[in-house]
């Protein structure tokens, strides 16, 4: 389709064109302002995460007065997503899924927690109150000792247990 | 999401029952102007005239609606609504019908205000309006979005007891928008991009990493469904169009595509959306939705006579297109081609017809297709013996209904 179109394009424009810098003149040039605004993504790598930091002890106290109504006081009891716990689990025939044993990234969860969390007030966290959650919820899952801070350095050092437990796409995988 | 299976009861919900519900949701609106919208059509039938030919009849009006006699809806659990195939015809899904899969409800966007941000390893970095969108050259496609976990419930159970449980996170509409390859070349892609990051405008701010090679030339940013602007569950106003990829990466409210170097692995292609098979590794950016049929007539809840009976069904493949379906009455011993409706079209629903004969007796109907790759859709014993009942999501076996005695249909598992 979209060979059709550059195609149909080709006998008035594109040798005409090929100097300009772009075909239609649409859209506009974002601002520095504008991006940064919305470019909320934080990379394996630490890239996009802002400055601050965390404690476990003040994850604790964060995560009991915005998470805890729908994940649990300790973050197992739900109704939502269990967020700890399931080691070993993988295997067998009753899965559990959680930080501890399948998330493959920490920054992950400053990503998600940031953007989606929570549920009822997204992005209504502090750069420090996430980092906080996020260490709590690492410590939580026996990743981080208590006295560990997350912040931009420390977090995409974390070691996530099932980091090497995720392979590409490998189908077809059934014999004709 | 929740099993469509645990809550079948409510489909045949009684009509006082009904209006009850309609009635405390509207007082529930008045109450908290927050609830966006009611269900839908809680009107009476209307009283038909005994002769049409002798009363006059009603007048144009500005917005269509169908029949007040017809009452196909979809059926809405949590954050997903699946669309009743064993009502719909043909290969397009009405709008109001299309399937729902929403990770933080339905946002409410301006179309006046919504921008799409385009950065990252781009020459240009670039922000449209839906206008700009709109003026760029256009591109049409009939095209299916399956959400992944379609058919989840087939894997190890409750299983669905209907078509719309068991195969009601798929539909396929006309897509028109501009293709992301024009778009993209607005902004000058650096050669060393080969991953988009696409982020949506709702409440999850909803993010998938796409790998720019295999979709570049059929990926589009649609802003329209079926002749008319996209609707607000479809991604109003733009949306992510990557024909034959799992429908969670068809990113709705569409609001910023980032240009880099490797994927972001964020909590939608890490923590979900991930198939864990029996050694406890999990796949990851299993793209594509292989090949799958069902047949959607005579399907489960619903109860033939003997006689002609018109086997009728959907078959659709992510690499391309369908080639080939047969059905089996027999559980799958013997199999027999199916007839295929014009047109049939690659990485889009495709209709599926079989002229049978009931004679009463007991029957298992099945259906399996072949697209143009050779793929043939497994059977469930097939596809588990591989992966295991704990994939959750790409349940793409033959689908098999039971015609007793009585005529009922129903879900088993051969």
């Amino acid at each position: 389709m979209v060979a059709i179109g550059l195609a149909c394009l080709a006998p008035w424009s594109v040798a005409a064109e090929q100097d300009k810098a772009t075909f239609y003149d649409l859209g506009r040039p974002a601002s520095e302002a504008e991006i940064k605004a919305m470019d909320i993504d934080v990379a394996p790598i630490g890239a996009g995460l802002p400055p601050g930091s965390g404690t476990v002890h003040r994850g604790r106290q964060v995560f009991a007065a915005k998470c805890a109504a729908c994940h649990g006081p300790s973050a197992i009891e739900g109704p939502a997503d269990r967020l700890a716990g399931g080691h070993g689990t993988l295997k067998t025939p009753k899965p559990l899924k959680t930080v501890g044993s399948y998330w493959p990234y920490a920054t992950t969860l400053y990503d998600y927690i940031y953007r989606a969390m929570p549920f009822n007030a997204p992005q209504s966290l502090t750069p420090d109150e996430v980092y906080a959650v996020v260490a709590w919820l690492l410590y939580r899952n026996e990743i981080i000792p208590e006295d560990a801070v997350m912040d931009a350095h420390t977090l995409p050092a974390v070691q996530m247990p099932n980091r090497n437990g995720f392979v590409p796409d490998q189908r077809p995988d059934l014999p004709k | 999401m929740k099993d469509p299976g645990k809550k079948v009861g409510e489909v045949a919900v009684g009509r006082r029952r009904f209006l009850k519900t309609a009635v405390t949701l509207t007082g529930l609106a008045i109450a908290q102007s927050a609830v966006p919208t009611l269900r839908a059509e809680a009107q009476e039938t209307p009283k038909a005239p005994e002769d049409p030919t002798k009363v006059p009849g009603a007048l144009p009006t500005p917005y269509g609606r169908r029949s007040a006699f017809e009452r196909a809806e979809r059926l809405p659990r949590g954050q997903i609504s699946l669309t009743p195939h064993q009502d719909l015809h043909g290969i397009i899904t009405p709008s109001a019908l299309h399937f729902e899969r929403h990770h933080n409800g339905v946002p409410l966007i301006d179309p006046a205000s919504h921008k799409l941000l385009v950065h990252g390893l781009v020459e240009r970095p670039m922000v449209f309006t839906t206008e700009d969108l709109k003026r760029f050259p256009s591109v049409s496609r009939i095209a299916f979005i399956e959400c992944s976990g379609n058919s989840f419930s087939e894997w190890a159970g409750p299983p669905g007891q209907t078509v719309q449980q068991t195969h009601g996170l798929m539909s396929t509409s006309e897509w028109t928008g501009v293709a992301l390859a024009t778009v993209l070349r607005e902004c000058g892609v650096k050669p060393e991009a080969t991953w988009m990051l696409a982020e949506g405008s709702d409440s999850a701010a909803m993010t998938r990493s796409i790998p720019l090679a295999p979709m570049l030339n059929e990926a589009i940013l649609a802003y329209a469904q079926n002749g008319e602007p996209l609707r607000p569950e479809q991604g109003y106003p733009l949306r992510l169009l990557l024909p034959g990829w799992e429908g969670n990466t068809n990113i709705k409210w569409l609001r910023r595509l980032e240009l880099g170097v490797a994927p972001w692995m964020t909590r939608e292609e890490t923590s979900h959306y991930t198939d864990l098979m029996p050694d406890g590794t999990a796949r990851q950016f299993t793209f594509v939705m292989e090949a799958k049929s069902v047949i959607t007539s005579p399907s489960g809840g619903q109860r033939i006579k003997p006689g002609f009976v018109e086997v009728r069904g959907l078959a659709w493949s992510g690499r391309g297109r369908v080639t080939r379906v047969e059905v089996s009455a027999d559980g799958g011993r013997t199999w027999r081609t199916a007839q295929l409706q014009e047109p049939a079209l690659p990485k889009c629903h495709t209709r599926f017809t079989f002229a049978w004969r009931w004679t009463g007796e007991e029957a298992i109907l099945q259906s399996r297709c072949t697209d143009e790759t050779g793929y043939v859709q497994p059977t469930r014993r097939a596809l588990i013996g591989v992966r295991g009942a704990n994939s959750v999501y790409h349940f793409n076996a033959v689908q098999s209904w039971k015609i007793a005695t009585d005529g009922s249909v129903s879900n088993v598992h051969v």
